[in-house]
């Protein structure tokens, strides 16, 4: 039996609060970790499958036309099976959600780095070398690569306006007028995408590294030209993805299309340099950014108009003002996002797309404005939340912005801060503290759960994904809280699109969508249990594998024994939307060192507060919190994917060119939650957190290098050259 | 990467003659098997030379001798060389990464290719790699590039730390030669100019073989390693600094810099070391030994940092070793 739930409405019942088993919010270990520390949780190019053969992509070193002059001297290479020039080879990896195929083609490359073959040999060194070997010759055509080259899309659909902005900004007792920009950046998820496909008569099997199976099966399906229903694919282990494994990836196209051709089971795994180049990256931003505020502080005017890049037929765009919409209130508005067509490598969602880079060049500004209207910057942010949305006005489905700002000031110690830049030094070092509001819209999408209630315990099943982020953990804790089991006699089997189509992981969504439908599949196995016995749900207790009503304790096995209980959830997003704007809120501080001789910026130490509803499981939760504020030192601070400013190749696509922050540039993180129950948020009040811990992490530190040494650095990341460019002497 | 043939050498005579032959030696292989994956180096044949009992640091006429298989992180680590010789234990701690200074060895740094992405990328020309193809990174996106020692066919930066101490501490590199024979050569003979052969980076022949590294007897003064970088460690020098500087009465009565970051090999300006040699340390001198220094650069796009880092490091360092 399926319970349904369409999220039109409030849900006001707190039922989490009620029931006894009392794991959901607990600090539960991932059933999972165990696995993946001793190496025994297979990756998608870990399982071991009989008469494999290895395929290694051939990227495209320029762009225009290409031929393979040596082709046949490479198929006749020793252990070669097949160099595919196949059409169907994907140009680079579909966008989130997308459910079909993206742009193919292997005849004519649109950016240097697009795989344009698959060598597959018997061993991967053959390959690899083979790979090498292959000649490929590109006839090069005249492309954009540069983003301010280029006369911009700008799409209607994202341009907004209200009021009048250069009146606001006119007569303001206090302006900031700035460029901020941000450089293209890469998820440089640990695991590398990969793929291993068997053909199996008419059915394919793909085990890959994907985030979003069920889109993931209709993606790689149009791909190759199956029927979806001769497609399944199997991820449960995803080595993290940050976005860049939403959609299906060249590596999981060109395998499946090496088996079918060869009849043989193909595994490609992509080097270190192609994940740089064929999946998406974080399009680099340009952001105008105008405040107008009275001498109060009070925002009468804003202005955020943002320039991302993709290739052509890329539908994504880099959603930079998403943020500026809802943050803060003024009359006067004009937000919007311009597209440059070119041919760099596509840009797709990475972690938090739209705010991480928007919302923080936004407080960069907004710190700029506290420091000119001689305001403290957690007194600015307070004094401009809104009451309600203020573009639509509808009203916000809960708000804890104030209480993310107040009580993390209060934890950081804030108060101790001086408000005037270069104020305090150890030897060489400035130090300094700065903050930033953190924001993120919340999102719900429609997901399938099943669990059967055995008198062993019970399975839970879902084609959703862990891609790190603690679905495994989350899900034994759902369902162990309703049907009244530790969560270590609840088995939770994800990642299979054998399994009912999840949300899959992607915009924060998945413990709150692919949790709900576990919810209401467990409160299906509730409501049977109920009649079972003859009583009201809501008057079943369930603890310890006992059912407990009235004067009656009645172990699960007894109820069970004539076979297991079946229960379905299906949740899908409801009008919601259309009544309240729904958000996460938070708020970061951080102290840095700012070295006065060579620009060098040590992060010394960070606290982030944020609100997202209930609270499902904080270590789960912490640790998502943490990564995004890694991030947030990342984007402040080193990471920068350099291309080259003649064919826009990704010129530093390796992990030691690629500047990620290595645990020394990791400071203690502390992290607190702000008590919220969102009753828009469905039956468990929770919104997603996996994203909010970057959106602002970056500006936060930033701030603080303003304090700490008065170089107020507006092209990110801030590396020692351009600290130095702008100190003041 | 192309097959290739291994030989673990019994004996520096059997790593000798395979060099001869062609062999392209192994030690820790850090870099080496990188570039072999990527295909940038594809030796038919390989040596390895890390059973020979090249291990050992020996004290030798006051100094030390480095055997050329210790590791980084054993000659970082050793007593000997953090009291007598600390500006090279800095340097390489400051590094790689412990797992890389685990395995990388004394004769494998001094060896170690340039990390200039363009000579990573085999979809793009280097004279470094194809004598007479062209430089992608002249042009292109410069960074861990040099400013100083370059030619119109490179720019590519030596990025080692270690060898930068080294260089500061006159130590001198034993080279086995192919008659047998052992002889030591100083680091600016040791390395070469890129000129119109950046391929071409030591005066090292086919049969030689470095055996060790010498330091002479400890240098007084003080020592000092400075390394500005993109993050807080595994990243290579934008600019670094190792200095020996001894005062006398006020008056700098010796100063020894050696800089990494800026040259096509670890970088040292005698001029300069005459220029503060005997004068009372001062803004103005330090500045002046900057300009000294930079007389020479040849800036690319992207690089004009440089100077200013340089001259700061530089001005900052000399303050603090002065005071």
């Amino acid at each position: 039996m399926t319970l349904d739930l369409k999220i039109d409405n409030p849900d006001p019942s707190h039922r989490p609060d009620d029931l006894a088993q009392g794991v959901l919010g607990t600090e539960t270990d991932r059933p999972d970790g165990w696995a993946k520390v001793a190496g025994s949780a297979t990756y998608a190019a870990e399982e071991t499958v009989g008469d494999l053969l290895h395929g290694v992509l051939v990227r495209a070193p320029g762009i225009g036309a290409v031929t393979c002059p040596n082709l046949s001297d490479v198929r006749a290479m020793p252990g070669v099976r097949a160099v595919l020039r196949d059409d169907r080879l994907i140009r680079n990896a579909a966008q989130g959600m997308a459910d079909e195929a993206p742009v193919q083609g292997a005849d004519a490359a649109d950016y240097v780095g697009q795989p344009i073959a698959l060598v597959v040999a018997e061993s991967f060194e053959q390959a690899r070398h083979a790979a090498q070997v292959l000649d490929v010759v590109i006839q090069t055509k005249d492309a954009p690569t540069d983003p301010s080259a280029v006369d911009p899309e700008v799409p209607d659909d994202k341009q907004s306006a209200m009021g009048d902005l250069d009146a606001a900004m006119a007569e303001a007792a206090v302006t900031v007028d700035a460029i901020y920009t941000t450089p293209s950046m890469s998820s440089a998820a640990m695991e590398p995408h990969a793929a291993t496909a068997q053909w199996d008569g008419d059915t394919l099997t793909l085990r890959g590294s994907l985030q979003m199976l069920k889109f993931n099966r209709n993606e790689l399906a149009d791909s190759i030209g199956l029927p979806p229903e001769k497609v399944r694919i199997m991820a449960p282990f995803v080595g993290g993805g940050f976005g860049s494994k939403l959609g299906i990836s060249a590596d999981c196209v060109a395998a499946a299309l090496a088996a079918m051709e060869l009849g043989q089971p193909v595994r490609v795994v992509q080097h270190r340099r192609n994940v740089f180049e064929v999946n998406t990256r974080r399009s680099e931003t340009r952001q105008h950014i105008r405040l107008a505020a009275d001498a109060d502080g009070r925002l009468t005017g804003l202005g955020h108009d943002a320039l991302v890049s993709n290739l052509p037929e890329e539908r994504f765009s880099e959603p930079v003002v998403q943020g500026s919409h809802f943050a803060y209130a003024a009359a006067n508005r004009k937000l919007g996002v311009q597209i440059a067509r070119i041919h760099r490598p596509a840009s797709g969602s990475v972690r938090a797309p739209g705010e991480s880079v928007g919302v923080t060049a936004f407080e960069l500004a907004m710190d700029e404005l506290a420091d000119k209207a001689g305001i403290d910057p957690v007194e600015l942010r307070l004094r401009n939340i809104p009451e309600k949305d203020p573009e639509s006005g509808k009203p916000f489905s809960s708000h804890r912005l104030k209480e993310a700002l107040t009580q993390g000031a209060e934890a950081f110690g804030w108060s101790a801060r001086t408000a005037a830049p270069r104020q305090r030094k150890e030897g060489e070092w400035w130090i300094g503290t700065g903050m930033a509001a953190a924001f993120r819209v919340n999102m719900v999408i429609e997901a399938e759960a099943r669990i059967s209630l055995r008198q062993d315990g019970a399975v839970v099943r879902s084609d959703m994904t862990d891609i790190g982020t603690g679905s495994y953990a989350i899900f034994g804790q759902i369902a162990g809280e309703l049907l009244g089991l530790s969560p270590d006699r609840v088995s939770v089997e994800l990642g299979d699109t054998d399994y009912p189509p999840g949300s899959g992981s992607g915009g924060s969504f998945g413990a709150a969508s692919t949790g709900t439908a576990v919810w209401l599949a467990g409160m299906e196995i509730r409501r049977q249990l109920a009649e079972r016995l003859g009583c009201d749900e809501t008057e079943l207790t369930l603890k310890d594998g006992l059912a407990i009503f009235s004067n009656r304790r009645v172990p699960l096995e007894e109820l069970l024994c004539d076979g297991p209980i079946d229960g379905h959830g299906h949740v899908q997003p409801g009008d919601a939307s259309e009544k309240v704007r729904q958000a996460t809120f938070g708020a970061h501080f951080a102290e840095v060192a700012v070295n006065g001789v060579t620009g060098e910026v040590r992060v010394r130490r960070m606290l982030g507060s944020f609100a997202a509803g209930r609270i499902l499981n904080p270590r789960t939760a912490r640790s998502q919190c943490h990564g995004g504020m890694i991030w947030g030192i990342g984007m402040a601070l080193t990471e920068e994917l350099t291309h080259d400013r003649r064919d826009g190749h990704a010129v530093n696509r390796d992990l030691a060119g690629y500047h990620l922050p290595v645990n020394a540039d990791v400071p203690p993180l502390d992290v607190l939650f702000v008590e919220e129950r969102d009753d828009w948020a469905g039956p468990m009040q929770a919104k997603g957190i996996g994203e909010l811990g970057i959106c602002g992490a970056g500006a936060a530190i930033l701030n603080a290098v303003y304090n700490a040494s008065g170089a107020r650095v507006r092209d990110l990341p801030a590396t020692p050259d351009r600290v130095i460019a702008t100190l003041p002497d | 990467m192309r097959p290739f043939d291994y030989q673990r050498a019994e004996d520096t005579a059997a790593a000798r003659t395979a060099s001869r032959a062609g062999a392209t030696i192994l030690a820790g292989g850090t870099n080496l098997l990188d570039l072999m994956k990527l295909e940038v180096m594809a030796p038919e044949r390989v040596v390895d030379i890390s059973r020979l009992g090249l291990n050992r640091i020996t004290e030798k006429d006051g100094g030390l001798h480095i055997g050329a298989t210790v590791t980084n992180s054993d000659l970082a680590a050793d007593m000997r060389i953090r009291r007598d010789y600390p500006v090279l234990s800095r340097a390489l701690l400051a590094g790689a990464s412990g797992q890389l200074r685990n395995k990388a060895t004394t004769g494998g740094n001094l060896l170690q290719r340039t990390r200039c992405p363009y000579f990573y990328d085999t979809g793009t020309a280097c004279n470094k790699r194809t004598p007479g193809e062209g430089c992608a990174a002249i042009g292109g996106e410069l960074r861990n590039h040099a400013i100083l020692g370059t030619s119109e066919h490179c720019v590519a930066l030596h990025p080692s730390d270690m060898a930068v101490a080294m260089r500061a501490l006159d130590a001198m590199v034993e080279v086995e030669g192919e008659d047998g024979t052992r002889r030591e050569v100083a680091l600016d003979d040791f390395y070469r100019l890129p000129g119109d052969r950046p391929d071409i980076e030591t005066t090292l022949a086919p049969g030689d073989l470095i055996t060790g590294v010498t330091l002479p007897a400890p240098l007084e003064g003080r020592q000092q390693y400075r390394k500005v970088r993109d993050r807080a460690s595994y990243a290579f020098a934008l600019v670094s600094i190792a200095a020996i500087v001894r005062m006398e009465d006020g008056r700098i009565a010796d100063a020894t810099l050696a800089f990494g970051g800026i040259g096509t090999r670890p970088w040292r300006d005698p001029e300069m070391e005459t220029l503060l040699k005997g004068e009372r340390p001062s803004a103005a001198l330090f500045a002046k030994a900057a300009d000294v220094l930079m007389r020479h650069a040849a800036v690319h796009p992207g690089l004009e940092f440089k100077l200013t880092l340089v001259t700061r490091l530089l001005s900052a360092t000399l303050e603090e070793m002065t005071e």
